[in-house]
């Protein structure tokens, strides 16, 4: 019985939406109001206008990469939060998902290691000589 | 049988949150997704991979650039045009940034309308998604031209550091192929949407499995990726 059911269970999830029909879990779970988007539209309109206009007004430096950085991150977490609704989905997929892509900032901290080297290199050996 | 296995994994009430949840979702030894039909953590796990590739060539582009000792090409001016006489910074990506915003949020609206099984809005919402990322593309096209007329090439532009054409043919290349594919998933999801299959869960010609609304917003995942990805582009290349 209950092999049969972890069985069933692995072939047709469909299945579970099938049987509670409209207005089961799957349904209810990802219905929102449709202000809720617009107002994440909107965001995401005035986020994007700012990001161009520090390019816009040529705000250089620290400041602008950290306004850039600032934008890109606020526009990235709006998208993913609330259009791919992970804000609404439970914490262990969420996590399986999130998570893997925040360790890129590791390959990150190599890769400015070892371009810096390069750099220095080339600077070093190849430098045109006067 | 087959109700009291479904009951038992489809809306079991009680379910913990935060840290207890994730590390008894984990260890259920049944499946670590609960209420997230397969084809929805598919989708997000195609996403994860597709991420990867995406870091990999911002990073091998971050490297290029950290490591040149030659100039970079200004992106600002690169990328800028002439419209009525006056000369506008990066203009053309400025508005190619608002049409894949916008059409995010027809397609985030189009997955509201698919579960309240409205078909024709659902369907009217998705061509409109489609038709903004076909925009998208052709303007990509025409950016893509106005630079080779100018000179860049994968191996040397005339403004400085050889690696600019690479990593711009690169990078907008596979985000503008991601976009395109999804132009094609849109207008095929959308034909069905149209026709009545998920009202009537008629089978999918190929693997004669019923369609349901769900698969909007499978779509809508992947469509929300592509602008996702192109916030990334944006800042680290263009802006940068």
């Amino acid at each position: 019985m209950t092999e049969a059911a972890i069985h069933v269970e692995a072939q047709q999830p469909s299945l579970q939406l099938h049987a509670h029909a409209p207005g089961a879990t799957q349904a209810k779970g990802q219905q929102h109001p449709i202000r809720l988007y617009l107002v994440v539209w909107g965001w995401l309109f005035v986020l994007s206008a700012c990001s161009y206009l520090v390019d816009y007004f040529g705000i250089h430096g620290h400041l602008r990469w950290s306004l850039i950085l600032l934008f890109m991150i606020l526009k990235a977490g709006l998208i993913v939060a609330v259009f791919m609704h992970m804000a609404w989905e439970r914490l262990a997929l969420a996590y399986a998902i999130l998570l893997p892509p925040a360790l890129v900032l590791v390959f990150v901290g190599i890769m400015v290691f070892e371009s810096e080297y390069t750099h220095l290199l080339r600077v070093v050996f190849f430098a045109p000589t006067a | 049988m087959a109700e009291a296995a479904l009951t038992n994994i489809g809306a079991s009430p009680a379910r913990l949150s935060g840290w207890r949840g994730i590390a008894a979702d984990w260890s259920s030894d049944q499946r670590a997704f609960k209420n997230v039909s397969w084809g929805k953590a598919m989708m997000w796990i195609f996403l994860l991979s597709d991420t990867f590739i995406f870091s990999c060539f911002l990073l091998s582009y971050m490297t290029a650039r950290m490591s040149t000792t030659v100039p970079w090409p200004n992106p600002s001016e690169v990328f800028a045009l002439n419209i009525g006489g006056a000369h506008i910074p990066l203009i053309l990506i400025a508005i190619m940034t608002f049409i894949l915003i916008s059409s995010s949020g027809t397609m985030a609206m189009a997955v509201n309308f698919g579960y309240r099984r409205d078909r024709v809005r659902t369907a009217a919402l998705m061509l409109a998604t489609a038709a903004f990322g076909a925009t998208f593309v052709g303007m990509q096209a025409f950016e893509w031209t106005k630079l080779i007329i100018e000179g860049v090439r994968p191996w040397g532009n005339p403004w400085g550091a050889p690696q600019f054409g690479a990593s711009f043919f690169m990078i907008t290349g596979f985000h503008g192929t991601h976009v395109t594919i999804g132009v094609i998933f849109l207008i095929a999801i959308a034909r069905k949407v149209w026709r009545g299959d998920f009202d009537v869960e008629r089978r999918g010609f190929f693997t004669s499995r019923k369609g349901y609304y769900e698969i909007v917003e499978i779509t809508g995942l992947y469509w929300h990726f592509v602008d996702l990805v192109w916030v990334f582009i944006f800042a680290l290349f263009y802006l940068w």
